[in-house]
């Protein structure tokens, strides 16, 4: 099957709904479906063997995405913030390739491989232009490769996780009723195009019938425009663009989404005095936290609407933490916490997230990292609690390992973050001649306040954890190395330790 | 049958996409579906004519066939004569 059936059942069921706004220009479902098949006769004339859009979010991610779906390439969409090198290392890996986007960038840097390469501009005229040969065009069948994605690699140097057609509609079909949305429904999408969540935002809410709000480059005051002048009922944000809304809300002296029923969250860890103040200040509004991973095709995991209520107004220790989870797995995903050995660990016990699922691909071009009986190690740690909440404590890479004994990063984070005076802090493991790794913590102290001593930080460590989990060596920053997409990244803050 | 074969109804506009599919003939209105319209209709039996719905997926008891109905007509699904049901969609908040 392909994921062009999305878009197909969404043009049979109502040609003329608007499915996306982008610039001020509407598409209709009828318009989207004809630009992929126009896109469909450019890629096989091309010859290209990828479908790349190196450019923000438009119109022109759905048509290739689509386009490139109809023709049986993967699409993949590239990280157009990436340092020419690392760019023009992977643009050599999937030459030639039909690209949107860049063209001067893409010339400069992989001019002589082969790409086909169009503007964004040019792409969507030509895609609408184009009108396939015969009505019976034979389409791919989807039995492959949809989407790849190079992974934002902050441990390591980028792999190339591949999507099959199955795994995300096994993910839709899976999560998403047909045509469920109301007819003034829209979701504003303000992530990156290159990101799982901006690709399957773009295929849940076709299916869904929910009109696309496209947010090419995120600014929180265009980000609450579009929702007034757009109607948007529904939106997808990193943690960092939410307090940056919250922040703008402030200053204008706004407490009104207008038409925002939901906001769902995800992508790296969401700051719970961030969260505990959007409750606050949208009483209203439903908040959903989603958990997933590239290779899960998006979300396995997801903390709903009402428990964000049940917990932000507890009075049960237990059920006010459930903030700090990321809900429970999803009803079509079997989740397993394992150890080092692979042994199944019980509630409570923290240790490798294991999922298994249609919607998980777990592979990579060049290797699947399935176990023989089809699970996937996530590399991320964590446990589930006695009612299956989903707890992250970090990658499993970020584990520090001290004299043979492994603690996670979080937990001395998160008693760090009781501080008052701390605003933001890093925990991670630096080389110790005595311990092989020991903790090393970077703190941004907060504004207007001094930087906490040393020493009584340290005594908080030894009296709320253990001794093994007093930092070695502690600095003060002025501020943390976070992506685009509000993760830490890690192996920058051991750099920054080990000078 | 491969997963992803488009079927169309003998006595119905129904077109259905395999997902799953085990041993059996899946009907629809009564009569075999199959890839291509044959040339003459079939009747709509009366006992398999409820209707099939846009984006609904349909399995059986055992959930070894399940189909999804890309475009809706008057008959109903069965396989081997028992009604297909429709697989509860599991409500979840918009999550992206």
């Amino acid at each position: 099957m392909n994921i062009a059936l999305l878009l197909e059942m969404a043009a049979e069921a109502a040609p003329d709904r608007v499915g996306l706004v982008c610039d001020g220009k509407r598409w209709t479902y009828r318009d989207l479906l004809a630009a992929a098949r126009g896109a469909f006769e450019l890629i096989e004339q091309s010859g290209a063997e990828y479908v790349a859009l190196l450019d923000e979010s438009s119109e022109a991610a759905v048509i290739a995405l689509f386009g490139a779906a109809l023709a049986g390439v993967p699409y993949c969409p590239l990280n157009y913030r990436l340092a020419d090198t690392d760019l023009a290392a992977l643009l050599d890996r999937i030459a030639p390739a039909l690209i949107v986007g860049d063209e001067e960038r893409v010339i400069r840097l992989s001019g002589d491989k082969g790409h086909t390469i169009y503007s964004r501009e040019e792409f969507s005229l030509k895609a609408q232009e184009t009108v396939p040969d015969a009505d019976d065009r034979e389409y791919d069948p989807g039995e492959g490769i949809a989407v790849q994605l190079f992974t934002s690699g902050t441990t390591a140097a980028p792999k190339a996780a591949i999507l099959r057609h199955s795994n995300l509609l096994g993910y839709i079909l899976g999560t998403v009723e047909f045509a469920a949305a109301e007819a003034t429904d829209a979701a504003l999408v303000s992530v990156p195009p290159y990101h799982i969540a901006g690709i399957s935002a773009l295929m849940s809410s076709i299916y869904a019938s929910r009109r696309i709000v496209m947010l090419p480059a995120f600014a929180p005051e265009t980000w609450i425009k579009l929702i007034e002048t757009e109607g948007v009922s529904n939106a997808f944000v990193v943690p960092t663009m939410l307090s940056r809304i919250i922040e703008t809300l402030d200053r204008d002296g706004k407490t009104d989404l207008g038409s925002l029923r939901s906001i769902a969250y995800g992508g790296g860890k969401m700051p719970l005095e961030i969260i505990h103040r959007a409750l606050d200040l949208f009483p209203e509004t439903s908040f959903t936290n989603a958990y997933g991973l590239t290779e899960t095709s998006s979300t396995v995991a997801l903390l709903g609407p009402d428990e964000h209520r049940e917990a932000h107004s507890s009075s049960d220790p237990k059920v006010k933490a459930r903030l700090a989870s990321v809900g429970k797995p999803l009803p079509t995903i079997e989740m397993e916490i394992r150890d080092d050995e692979g042994k199944v660990l019980p509630a409570g016990e923290a240790g490798e997230i294991y999922v298994r699922g249609d919607q998980v691909s777990g592979e990579y071009k060049e290797r699947s990292a399935l176990t023989a009986d089809g699970w996937f190690p996530t590399r991320d740690a964590g446990y589930l609690d006695e009612d299956g909440y989903l707890f992250l404590s970090g990658r499993a890479d970020d584990v520090i390992i001290r004299g043979g004994e492994n603690m996670s990063p979080g937990e001395i984070e998160d008693v760090l973050l009781t501080v008052p005076a701390i605003a933001d802090v890093a925990a991670v493991g630096i080389p110790s001649v005595e311990w092989g790794e020991a903790v090393g913590v970077a703190i941004v102290t907060r504004e207007g306040c001094d930087a906490p001593c040393k020493d009584e930080l340290k005594q908080l460590i030894r009296g709320r954890l253990r001794s093994s989990r007093v930092p070695e060596k502690i600095i003060f920053v002025s501020e943390l190395p976070y992506n685009e997409m509000g993760k830490l990244l890690r192996r920058e803050v051991k750099k920054i330790l080990a000078d | 049958m491969k997963p992803g074969t488009r079927l169309k109804s003998a006595a119905c506009d129904t077109e259905v996409m395999v997902i799953r599919c085990g041993d059996g003939t899946i009907e629809c209105g009564g009569a075999p579906m199959a890839e291509a319209k044959p040339a003459e209709a079939a009747g709509l039996s009366e006992t398999h004519a409820n209707g099939t719905l846009m984006g609904k997926r349909y399995v059986d008891a055992d959930s070894k066939f399940e189909l999804l109905c890309v475009k809706p007509g008057k008959g109903s699904l069965s396989v081997n004569g028992v009604a297909l049901v429709t697989k509860d969609a599991k409500p979840l908040p918009a999550s992206d």
